[in-house]
């Protein structure tokens, strides 16, 4: 009875111990998305907010743009493909190293945008590598 | 953040609505241009509008496709699928009296009707009907169900059946969605003429007149109420946006 119980802490913690590391992210082997942006300027909103909030944005947008024919607003999908798309490709996606791919992909979340909207960018962008263009990183990695 | 964004908007449609009233008390019925500027940005389309068109069939070339052809090109509607399944906003029909003789050829698009069956019949509103008149389908609502190509008189509307990549980026589509003629609204929006207008009168022939229907010195205006003008089953009383003289 003592043994069983004494078996039953140990493994207890092994399970608690496993559990915490892959938490914290410590050697979980998935790492951080790399955003590559590959036309640094003034986002519409901070790095945060437009984080945790750009569905939202867009979505309200989306709305008041279609429905009732409201141009030219500060959020809008095109201009976020116009700063964000690859200079590899000229699109937000195509890779993981692309600026919407990157992110979805590493939430695991569906990116039905672009089922409709084209994610190239209006205007050709420079066909250099975008290594010097790596912002917001994070401790990627 | 996001509450801060409305209270923007309504700043700036209030100011630019304060401006427009300023501008047509200034100069009533003068107008250079048909359509004389893009509506200033965060300004929602107005009821006071009523965006039309006028085609001149007598005017139209049989043969000519130009306009079908810049519609396709504006909105990237190419594609390698048979005709049975191809997109089709705007179609040529050509038309004969077999006792006269007289031979007819016109552009038939969506005729952007004040009471449009498509949006009556639309189970999910994906189908709507813009405040000056242009109607259009919310792509993001639209379950691609077709009744409304079912309930369409004039056979306007298509459905996407293909993976889409080549879009114009002012022109969303997708597999799915039931789509047909915005009369541009992309274009319309930023003061131009829709494409097939623009590309008729490069052609030479000028058939299609746009414009404001509800603005009484405007050239489409101007036009039916001088010439006799016809809609296509008027008998349905839907009050189509579009009008043809010479049928």
């Amino acid at each position: 009875m003592r043994i069983r119980t004494l078996f039953g802490t140990v493994l207890l913690g092994a399970v608690a111990l496993f559990a915490s590391a892959a938490w914290s992210g410590e050697g979980s082997g998935i790492p951080k998305p790399d955003i590559v942006i590959s036309n640094p300027g003034k986002c519409v909103a901070d790095v945060d907010t437009m984080r945790r909030t750009h569905m939202d944005m867009l979505k309200h947008q989306r709305d008041l743009t279609m429905r009732q024919g409201i141009r030219g607003a500060k959020v809008s999908l095109n201009a976020c493909i116009d700063c964000h798309a690859s200079k590899s490709n000229g699109s937000v996606l195509g890779s993981d190293q692309n600026f919407c791919q990157t992110c979805h992909a590493y939430a695991a979340v569906k990116l039905d945008c672009f089922e409709c909207h084209q994610a190239k960018a209006s205007h050709p962008i420079g066909a250099a590598a975008p290594a010097e263009a790596v912002a917001s990183k994070e401790g990627a990695r | 953040m996001s509450d801060k964004t409305p209270n923007q908007s309504r700043r700036a449609f209030v100011a630019t609505a304060g401006a427009a009233a300023a501008g047509v008390m200034i100069a009533p019925g003068v107008h250079l241009i048909e359509v004389a500027s893009a509506r200033p940005a965060g300004e929602a389309a107005s009821r006071t509008v009523r965006w039309g068109m006028l085609v001149d069939v007598t005017k139209c070339q049989e043969g000519c496709t130009a306009c079908v052809s810049a519609c396709n090109k504006e909105n990237a509607l190419e594609t390698a699928l048979p005709q049975n399944q191809a997109p089709q906003w705007i179609r040529k029909v050509d038309l004969k009296d077999k006792s006269t003789g007289r031979a007819l050829s016109l552009p038939m698009m969506c005729q952007h009707c004040e009471k449009p069956p498509c949006v009556d019949v639309c189970p999910t509103g994906a189908s709507f009907k813009r405040a000056d008149g242009i109607v259009l389908v919310d792509r993001h609502i639209c379950i691609g169900c077709r009744y409304c190509m079912m309930a369409c008189p004039y056979k306007a509307r298509s459905f996407v059946h293909e993976t889409l990549e080549n879009q114009n980026p002012e022109v969303p589509r997708g597999k799915g969605c039931v789509e047909a003629c915005t009369m541009c609204v992309h274009r319309v929006d930023k003061g131009q003429q829709p494409a097939c207008v623009q590309a008729c009168g490069a052609e030479g022939h000028a058939a299609i007149l746009f414009g404001d229907l509800n603005d009484g010195a405007s050239e489409i205006a101007k036009r039916i109420r001088s010439v006799a003008t016809s809609q296509v089953r008027a008998d349905l009383q839907l009050n189509p946006g579009v009008r043809y003289q010479g049928i």
